[in-house]
């Protein structure tokens, strides 16, 4: 019998309706984000109504899933359970090709490889079978 | 309609303590108060209004009041960090003005080094399911301003150095600051990176701590024990992912430093010495380009050779900073309190000589993700 998978202990997203589509999608492995039908403004992270003009109208957008990084840290500190076993870690902003920056974790790099405008891709992490989450590596 | 040396801060006390595993927040926050009125010349009888930040609980301000015993015709809570007290203080000039109450009580108290409470897990925000899975820090947020700075402009880690060396500079002149032994740029590159560019020793604080300050009209300011320090002007904001649109290096202090020397009818070349929110050394140096005293991405070079220095051409920070002398958490109460005892000249060696007008800026949250920006100017003039 094959070992049981280590529990996931780092913290999770507290889903809500709001979110669901954007963590359903990523379940399937497929990077959304949304755009106002009223005025063309994308935006992340996910809500129901726009940030330009509050029109609920909204369309899902589906993201190459390419990207650079805008900016970075490599954490050596951080006492949350989950992360103060997996030191250092690199957190980011990806500035995604579509144009919105979001924060993820840069993964199978060395940190100090990372640099800012390095092209990043999107790898889906199923952390629980609940929840899958978008982290980049380089870009191959 | 405007605030401009309508107000004036006559109270101001800086609790001592740095650690107080004996004490509660309500009792520093208490202790805070009745240093602030006797400084005044004033008593609790004569308080109307109160602003306080921190407490325990969503309600924490009714318990303030309870444990204080009074019973105010204006209460403000705005809590956005670590700049909430700034933002008390224009909040008391703008309910003073308006006739809401007389003489308001700014205060805080805590006990965050002596009993830490746990953070950096998930929270309710919209945001925090977007962010907690990644492993965010409150010095990672501002390591990635940092990181993205150098990469655009070419600052260095010798210059984000400077800004700590110079504030140590300062605290050793600080007989109640928490660390007074005066340090190296070798010595802040060679102290261990917490979250890179930035090292342990770019980094605030922790320690007990409190203040107050009293606020009131500037025509009962006339009669109070000390000299009255007026508000010229005042402005606040915040800055947010901008639904993933955000330019990082823009900070609230851009659009908030505009419109409070705007407010107060003065320009740069007037303020003799500054307080800057000082939660990592990056904070000080971006807060300075968007308050506009250098331009964007020159700050770097704006720090270096002594310039923010007690007695150097811009002095800053002058009581040792959150990264010397005291951080309890939140820090902007006793950028008030530094920036009113150099208007009254009451800083002895560490004394900015011909002290008539300066600058307090606060800097809430994480600079990275969300954070709160006020800004004021005031003046002994």
């Amino acid at each position: 019998m094959a070992d049981a998978p280590k529990k996931y202990s780092k913290p999770l997203p507290q889903i809500d309706e709001e979110s669901r589509p954007y963590w359903e999608a990523l379940q399937r492995h497929e990077l959304y984000i949304q755009k106002c039908r009223d005025c063309g403004e994308l935006r992340y992270y996910s809500r129901a109504q726009c940030g330009q003009c509050l029109s609920p109208s909204t369309e899902w957008i589906r993201c190459s899933g390419r990207g650079k990084v805008y900016t970075f840290t490599v954490t050596n500190q951080n006492n949350v359970a989950g992360f103060r076993e997996s030191l250092p870690y690199v957190m980011a902003y990806v500035q995604l090709d579509e144009g919105v920056k979001i924060l993820t974790n840069l993964v199978d790099c060395a940190p100090q490889q990372v640099k800012i405008g390095m092209p990043v891709e999107v790898v889906y992490e199923d952390v629980t079978p609940e929840v899958t989450l978008a982290k980049f590596r380089p870009a191959r | 309609m405007s605030l401009k040396h309508k107000t004036a801060i006559v109270g101001a006390w800086e609790h001592p303590t740095r650690f107080a595993p004996d004490k509660s927040a309500f009792q520093i926050t208490a202790e805070s108060l009745h240093g602030a009125l006797l400084d005044a010349g004033l008593t609790l009888k004569d308080v109307d209004g109160i602003l306080s930040s921190g407490m325990a609980g969503g309600m924490g301000i009714i318990a303030l009041c309870d444990y204080l015993n009074i019973q105010p015709n204006f209460i403000d809570s705005t809590s956005v960090g670590g700049a909430s007290f700034v933002f008390h203080v224009a909040h008391a000039a703008a309910a003073i003005n308006a006739g809401l109450c007389n003489v308001c009580a700014v205060v805080f108290g805590s006990t965050v080094a002596s009993r830490p409470a746990g953070f950096g897990g998930g929270g309710a925000d919209p945001s925090d399911q977007y962010e907690v899975p990644f492993g965010p820090t409150t010095v990672g947020s501002y390591a990635m301003i940092a990181e993205r700075h150098m990469h655009d402009y070419g600052t260095t880690p010798e210059q984000l150095a400077e800004i700590a060396v110079t504030t140590r500079l300062h605290a050793s002149m600080n007989p109640v600051a928490k660390y007074r032994n005066p340090i190296t740029i070798n010595d802040v590159l060679a102290s261990r990176i917490i979250s890179s560019p930035l090292h342990l020793l770019d980094c605030c604080i922790i320690s007990d701590g409190g203040g107050a300050v009293i606020v009131t009209s500037e025509e009962r300011a006339r009669d109070m024990k000390k000299k009255p320090v007026y508000l010229l002007g005042a402005a606040e904001t915040a800055r947010h992912t901008s639904d993933g649109h955000r330019d990082f290096l823009e900070t609230a202090a851009f659009q908030t430093g505009k419109l409070a020397f705007e407010r107060a009818g003065v320009t740069h070349k007037d303020i003799d010495m500054a307080m800057i929110y000082d939660s990592f050394t990056i904070t000080v140096l971006v807060t300075l380009e968007n308050l506009g005293f250098c331009k964007r991405g020159e700050g770097g070079a704006f720090v270096q050779g002594g310039r923010l220095r007690y007695d150097g051409a811009f002095p800053i920070n002058t009581d040792g900073g959150g990264l010397s002398s005291c951080h309890p958490m939140m820090r902007g109460m006793f950028l008030l309190i530094e920036a009113t005892r150099q208007l009254r000249g009451e800083c002895g060696p560490r004394q900015v000589k011909n002290c008539l007008t300066a600058l307090v800026n606060g800097t809430g949250g994480a600079l990275g993700q969300r954070h709160s920006g006020a800004t004021l100017i005031l003046s002994n003039q």
